[in-house]
């Protein structure tokens, strides 16, 4: 018998009207429609989600742990660049 | 009869086969094919177990002899249990189980449809709310169906065979006898001709598309609804009813 795996595929979910899709883990699946059937199943029985989406992990670019340097240290010392210095109203909730 | 006790019968009828397909159902929990898979059928049998309860629940309440919801589920034996010959066929490998349940699903969707509009006012509470798990379930069932019987010429053959073994019991629920005739003609129970239409048509669509073949004997068993049940019926309640029957009362 053939054992051959499904093809990996990553779940996100929108929790709530006006955040976004979070990504809350990965699943095996035939194609696209077992894997929204599958993320029902495996992710949302808790009454998590408003909406899915599942995402081949084969079509995810991910950028290598190894160029963590390059990509992301020159940052580390331009706390300019983060808006903490607003003062937020709190009628704004969460941003 | 007393309209009452005649009612109890009724909805025992409806908790025994969410009951009965939810114990044999749950045997698959850690042994599904696919992780994936797994857990969706473990979720279907908690759905099933879920509706057990709230039927019982009603049952309960309807008992001249005060026995709970557990006492129902654990204390009765095979002849007082009124579930079809289909939900307590064996599992037998993942394509009979996935066969019975398509069959059962296609069957309990309209069914819970039409008792969404009993007008007994609870009935028709926990049917609704019942429903949409179930559309789920024949949504979920139907799909891996026609996978499975299109899928290789190992899978095609599973699913005949399975199909082949089981269509025997397909019919007994749509067989009305003298207690769901006069639940029918209170407006309790649904029209079964009407829900063996609907039935017909979807697994028709489901069987084609996925190029499997209707056995040629029209046979079919009954007497589940009555208590006349097959051999695997002992055991499954053996293994259901053990804990309570061993250590009477006991509570966890």
């Amino acid at each position: 018998m053939n054992k051959r795996e499904w093809p990996l595929w990553e779940v996100f979910i929108r929790g709530a009207h006006g955040l976004a899709h979070r990504h809350v883990g990965s699943l095996h699946a035939p194609d696209a429609e077992m894997a929204m059937k599958n993320a029902r199943d495996v992710y949302t029985r808790r009454n998590e989600g408003l909406s899915i989406w599942v995402v081949p992990a084969q079509a995810i670019t991910a950028s290598t742990p190894s160029d963590k340097g390059l990509m992301f240290e020159p940052a580390n010392s331009k706390v300019y660049r983060h808006p903490t210095f607003f003062k937020i109203p709190d009628e704004i909730g969460s941003m | 009869m007393s309209d009452t006790h005649a009612l109890q019968s009724y909805v025992l009828r409806l908790a025994d086969n969410a009951l009965i397909l939810g114990q044999q159902v749950s045997a698959w929990c850690g042994h599904a094919p696919a992780l994936e898979e797994d857990i969706a059928f473990a979720n279907t049998a908690l759905d099933l177990i879920g509706q057990a309860t709230l039927w019982l629940t009603y049952a309960s309440e309807l008992d001249a002899q005060g026995r709970s919801a557990d006492d129902l589920a654990f204390l009765r034996d095979e002849r007082q249990f009124s579930n079809i010959l289909l939900v307590e066929q064996p599992n037998g490998d993942f394509g009979k189980s996935l066969m019975r349940q398509f069959i059962f699903d296609a069957a309990h969707f309209p069914y819970l449809q039409g008792l969404s509009h009993s007008n007994d006012a609870r009935i028709s509470e926990i049917a609704t709310k019942s429903v949409k798990e179930v559309a789920y379930h024949l949504e979920r069932s139907s799909d891996l169906i026609i996978r499975l019987g299109g899928g290789t010429k190992d899978s095609h053959n599973y699913m005949q065979r399975a199909l082949n073994d089981l269509w025997r019991f397909s019919s007994e629920i749509f067989m009305p006898d003298a207690l769901e005739l006069s639940m029918t003609e209170q407006g309790i129970a649904p029209d079964l001709a009407n829900i063996e239409t609907k039935f017909t048509r979807h697994i028709h669509m489901v069987f084609e598309r996925a190029g499997l073949t209707l056995p040629e004997s029209s046979y079919m068993h009954n007497g589940g609804k009555i208590g006349i049940h097959s051999e695997n019926m002992g055991p499954l309640l053996a293994e259901m009813q053990y804990l309570q029957r061993s250590f009477p009362g006991v509570q966890w």
